[in-house]
Formats: C-alpha cells, structure tokens, sequence
C-alpha cells in the first residue's frame, strides 16, 4: 500500500517539472509518402529518453524535424517553452540543439581541435578581420575532451588517426560541448566494437548527470533498456506508445514494435 | 559481475594508452613523411644544385633575378589555384581570366586612366569573372570542371573582341619600375607575389574562412552539418582565383609592355602543376601555400635550367608534364 503511493508521489512530482521538447500532432508527407502521422511525444530534462521501431518507422525523419532538416507539414514541436520554426540545422544548434550525425560529420584532415570548434571558431578581432586564436581553441579542446571517458590522443591529431569510438566521442563531445540543452544521437554506437560501445554508454550516461537531456535513436533494445529513462515506440509514421524504462521490459517494447501488442 | 567489468575496462584502457604512445612518435614520423608536401622544396634544391654543377651561370645574380622575375606571375596563380583545388575543385579559366584581366588594363589605359585605375580594373575585372564562375558552380551546382571550361573559352574570347586582336602598348614609369626595379636582386614582381601568398597564408590558416575551405574540400557532408554554407565557400574560393588573376595581370602587363590578347595556355598548366608538386591533395582538404609556392619556383628554374642547357624549347613542355606526373604518382604512394 506504502510502496504505490510513494510512486504516485514521485510520479506527480515529476509531472510538475515542464517537459523540455513536446511534440504535438506533427505530421510531415514527402509527397504521397506519409513519413510522419499526428506524432505525440514528449522529452523530460535531464533526462535520457529513446526512440525505437522498425526500419521506416519514421524515427530518424522525426529526429530530423527537431535538428532543422525536415519542417512537420503540420503540427508544432515546443522547446524549452517556445515553439520551434527551424530552417536549418544552424537554427536548431542556435536554439540548443545539437546532433551527433550517423556518418559523424567529423572532416577527417582536420585536427580534433578544429573538429570541435568546426563553424564556431574562436577568433581575435584585428581591425575588420577576425584571426583564429588557435592557442585558446587548443587548451578549450584539451580541457573538453580530458572529461572523456574514452581515450582520445593529442587535439592536435588529426581525426584521420582516429579508431571509431574515438572519432564518437569527439563527435558527442562536440554536441555536449557548447551549453547545448538536447542532445540528439542517431545509432551512437551501431558502428562500434564492444568494448567501445562500453565506454560510449558511459559518456552518455555521464552527460545525463551533467545536467544534459538526450535523444537517442538505438536499434539496441539492450542499450535502451540499460541507458534509458523513457522509451516511445514508432511503427509505421506513428508514435504508437509511451513507457517508464523501468516499468516495461524488452519483450513489452518488442511487442509493441511489431504491433503484436496494442499499446 | 562488477569487479570483471572494471578489469575489463581497465585492460583496454591500459593497452590503449601503449598505442597512443606510439602513435605520437609515429604520428610525428607521418608529418615529416607527410612528404607529398616536401616534394616541391625537395625537388627545387635538387634541381638547383643539378642545374648548378651543369651550368655555373644558373646560380649567378643575374639567373636569380630572372627566375624570380619570371615566377612572380606563376606564384601569384598558383596561390589561387590552391584555394580552389582544397575545396576540391579546379579552375582551368584562371590563365585566360589573367589574359582578360590584362586586355582590360589596355582598355582603360587607352581611354586615358591613371595607372592606378587601370590596375584596379584588372582586379576588378579578375575577381567579378571569378566570382561569376563561383555563383554558377557553388549555387547551381555544375561540376567546376565544365564551367571553368566554359570559362576558358569565354574570358579568351572576350578578350579577344574587346580588344579587336590587337595589343596595346602600356609606357608607363610606374609599369617600367614594377617590371625592372627592386630592393637588391629581388624584383618587384616577385616581391609582390610573395607578400601576397603570405597574406593569403595567413587567410587559409588563420582566418575562419580558411578553415571553412578545408572543412568543405575534406568533407562537404560534415561541412554542411555544422551549417558551413558549401555554396559560399565555393563562390569565394573561385573568387579569390580571379583576384588573382587579375593581379597576374598586373605583373604581365609589366613585363611585355602591353596588354595583349594572347592565350597563355602554359600559365594554365603550370599553375595547375605547381599545385600538385606543392602536395595539394586534388580531392581537397589539405593544402598549403608555401609548397605551392615552392612549386612554381620549381618549375621556373626547371625551365629556365633547361634553356641554360641548351635543350631546345619543344622539350620544355615534356619535362614539365613529365614532373607533374612524378610528383602526382610520388603523393598516391603516400598513402
């Protein structure tokens, strides 16, 4: 009797707190294709929160409504109490939100460093021309990625060198690096060895305890289940379901994946 | 279950460290073998000290002065060329834009303008042709190869019918002294080139433009996604390649006398060439601009040596494709 109510009490208190992102109603059709339909959902801060469904479900378009690529043909996406109007990724990162990209978006000739400040460079104004003030990007660099869990060598080598859990951790870096509020990660560790995986979990898992709210996108149920706190399933353009991590199991999102249950 | 996953984490950790170790020693052994970039200041001492042993008069003053005077022009294309080559492109215009750029000084200096104007002229001429090469390529997305084709054909040809095929004599002091006066053995000209592949040194690696050209020539992809504007980089680049021309132009019109419609195809080559012995990687993303710098040095005294030899000037070509060829071959065995 005891235990369901403390749970209630919990559950109230966090339904006090404002979710950062609300999804409401988007939908968005790439000609007859109906990618997304009426999608509801809802990130809370401070908070891991995953994405999960089939190939085509329509997560990675819905990510992209979010990071400024795609606009919803109709609905509103509400961040950090404002309702967002991106044109382009730019805007998004303006706002707040940062994504680490499948493919990375590293420039593997350009050193780590460059890589982190890559379009925000940190320059020193010379009259009308700005030069880089390449020492302070260096030492900020030093001091971004010393918070890593994952061994990155000098700053100053370039990413070319790079195995490829390192490369995600200076992309993850990247995005958590500039007061970003949200965090968005497409497969952060469908490229990577077991071992990396292991230490990229722990990097996302210490951005959550810095404060930082973050969107995954996993086809790992084992991963969402371990780093998660709220799941949403998609299948077929829609956000069919909605779960507490740790009150659903692998087997429940799996079901609700495939439709075999109804949410 | 906990203490195994410690250790298992603490294993790679402590083997990764080893690697990295390694790496720094290795890593600083690639940069000196990043050699595709020596190749060019390599190459031109060989070259002096072959052509030296050969022919005593190549290291005399008076050579010196002439290979410089001569590489000034050839210094300052180059320049452009890299800027355009590490977004991973390639202007072939930039020869015929410095022939236009030249023909127009002769226009303004027959309709009575000051020195000054006409130079300003060329530059302007120079850089707006650039610039409408880099809108066409970078808005409208066209392969580079084709417009700066196209351009080829078209600065060429207007050239001539601006100037009705016909050269027009530019007598002029302050041409007179840029083209044969100095500070010691070092001439004007080649002063003026490298002054400005300094500046433009320091454009590529200390400005966020230059980084800008590097991220977009490395990868357009990741470039984009942190909202570098690919068309813009692209419209400047080429921009700065017509810049350059148009100051080629300068240098050119001192050193005939006129401003004449001629082709100056080896211009195009050579820059071209230059690019590739300074290391420049042809797909984008890595360049410098003093290798290239070297380069065009390089070929000058290649030609310059060849003509002290007495080999006959129909060889000249050759050698040169031959060297290019070698130094493009030399960079592919690097990796």
């Amino acid at each position: 009797m005891t235990t369901p109510l403390t749970k209630q009490s919990t559950e109230s208190g966090s339904r006090a707190v404002e979710p950062l992102l609300k999804v409401q109603d988007v939908s968005l059709s790439f000609g007859s294709v109906r990618a997304l339909r009426n999608v509801d959902l809802q990130l809370m801060p401070g908070e891991i929160t995953a994405i999960v469904g089939d190939n085509g479900a329509g997560k990675s378009t819905l990510v992209r409504c979010m990071s400024g690529i795609h606009r919803p043909s109709s609905g509103t996406i509400v961040f950090d109490g404002a309702p967002i109007d991106f044109r382009s990724p730019e805007d998004a990162r303006e706002a707040g939100i940062e994504t680490v990209h499948q493919n990375l978006a590293l420039v593997e000739d350009l050193t780590v460093w460059q890589n982190l400040f890559l379009n925000r460079e940190l320059v020193t104004k010379l009259g009308p021309v700005g030069i880089l003030n390449r020492r302070k990007m260096k030492s900020e660099a030093e001091r971004m990625v010393s918070t890593l869990a994952v061994n990155v060598p000098a700053v100053t080598s370039r990413v070319r060198r790079l195995s490829g859990g390192q490369r995600q951790a200076v992309s993850i870096c990247r995005a958590a690096g500039f007061s970003s509020k949200l965090v968005i990660m497409d497969e952060p560790t469908a490229a990577l060895g077991v071992q990396e995986t292991a230490r990229v979990e722990e990097l996302i898992q210490r951005l959550r305890s810095e404060g930082h709210a973050i969107l995954i996108i996993s086809h790992n149920f084992a991963q969402v289940m371990r780093l998660s706190d709220q799941v949403w399933v998609m299948r077929a353009g829609r956000c069919v379901a909605g779960r507490r991590t740790a009150q659903t199991t692998g087997e429940e999102i799996v079901a609700l994946i495939t439709g075999a249950q109804a949410a | 279950m906990s203490p195994t996953t410690s250790e298992q984490t603490a294993e790679p950790a402590a083997s990764g460290a080893a690697p990295v170790e390694r790496q720094s020693v290795s890593q600083r052994l690639a940069s000196f073998t990043g050699w595709s970039e020596w190749a060019a200041p390599i190459g031109l001492l060989v070259l002096v000290i072959v052509f030296q042993i050969l022919n005593s008069t190549f290291l005399s003053l008076g050579n010196i002065e002439a290979m410089l005077a001569a590489a000034a022009i050839l210094i300052l294309l180059s320049v452009g060329q890299t800027f355009v080559v590490a977004t991973g492109g390639i202007d072939l215009s930039i020869a015929s834009t410095m022939t236009l750029s030249a023909v127009m000084f002769g226009v303004g200096y027959g309709a009575d303008w000051s020195i000054f104007l006409c130079c300003l002229l060329a530059v302007v001429t120079g850089s707006l042709f650039g610039l409408l090469q880099g809108v066409i390529i970078g808005r409208g997305k066209i392969t580079d190869f084709i417009v700066t084709l196209g351009g080829l054909s078209v600065a060429s040809g207007l050239a001539l019918v601006i100037s009705d095929g016909q050269p027009v004599t530019v007598i002029s002091r302050f041409m007179l002294r840029l083209s044969t006066d100095g500070i010691g053995i070092i001439g004007w000209p080649v002063i003026v080139a490298l002054v400005v592949a300094l500046i433009f040194h320091g454009v590529l690696f200390h400005t966020r433009f230059g980084t800008h050209v590097l991220a977009a020539g490395g990868s357009e992809d990741a470039a984009r996604a942190t909202g570098i504007s690919i068309a813009r980089i692209k419209t400047a680049v080429y921009t700065v390649a017509g810049i350059m021309a148009g100051l080629a132009a300068i240098l050119l019109v001192a050193r005939v006398g006129a401003a004449e419609p001629a082709a100056n195809t080896q211009f195009l080559l050579n820059s071209v060439a230059a690019v590739v012995l300074g290391g420049v990687s042809l797909v984008g993303g890595r360049a410098t601009i003093w290798s290239p710098v070297c380069g065009a040095l390089l070929l000058t005294a290649l030609t310059n040596g060849l003509t002290l030899l007495g080999v006959s000037q129909y060889y000249q070509p050759i050698a040169v494709g031959g060297v290019v060829v070698l130094a493009a071959l030399l960079a592919r065995f690097q990796k």
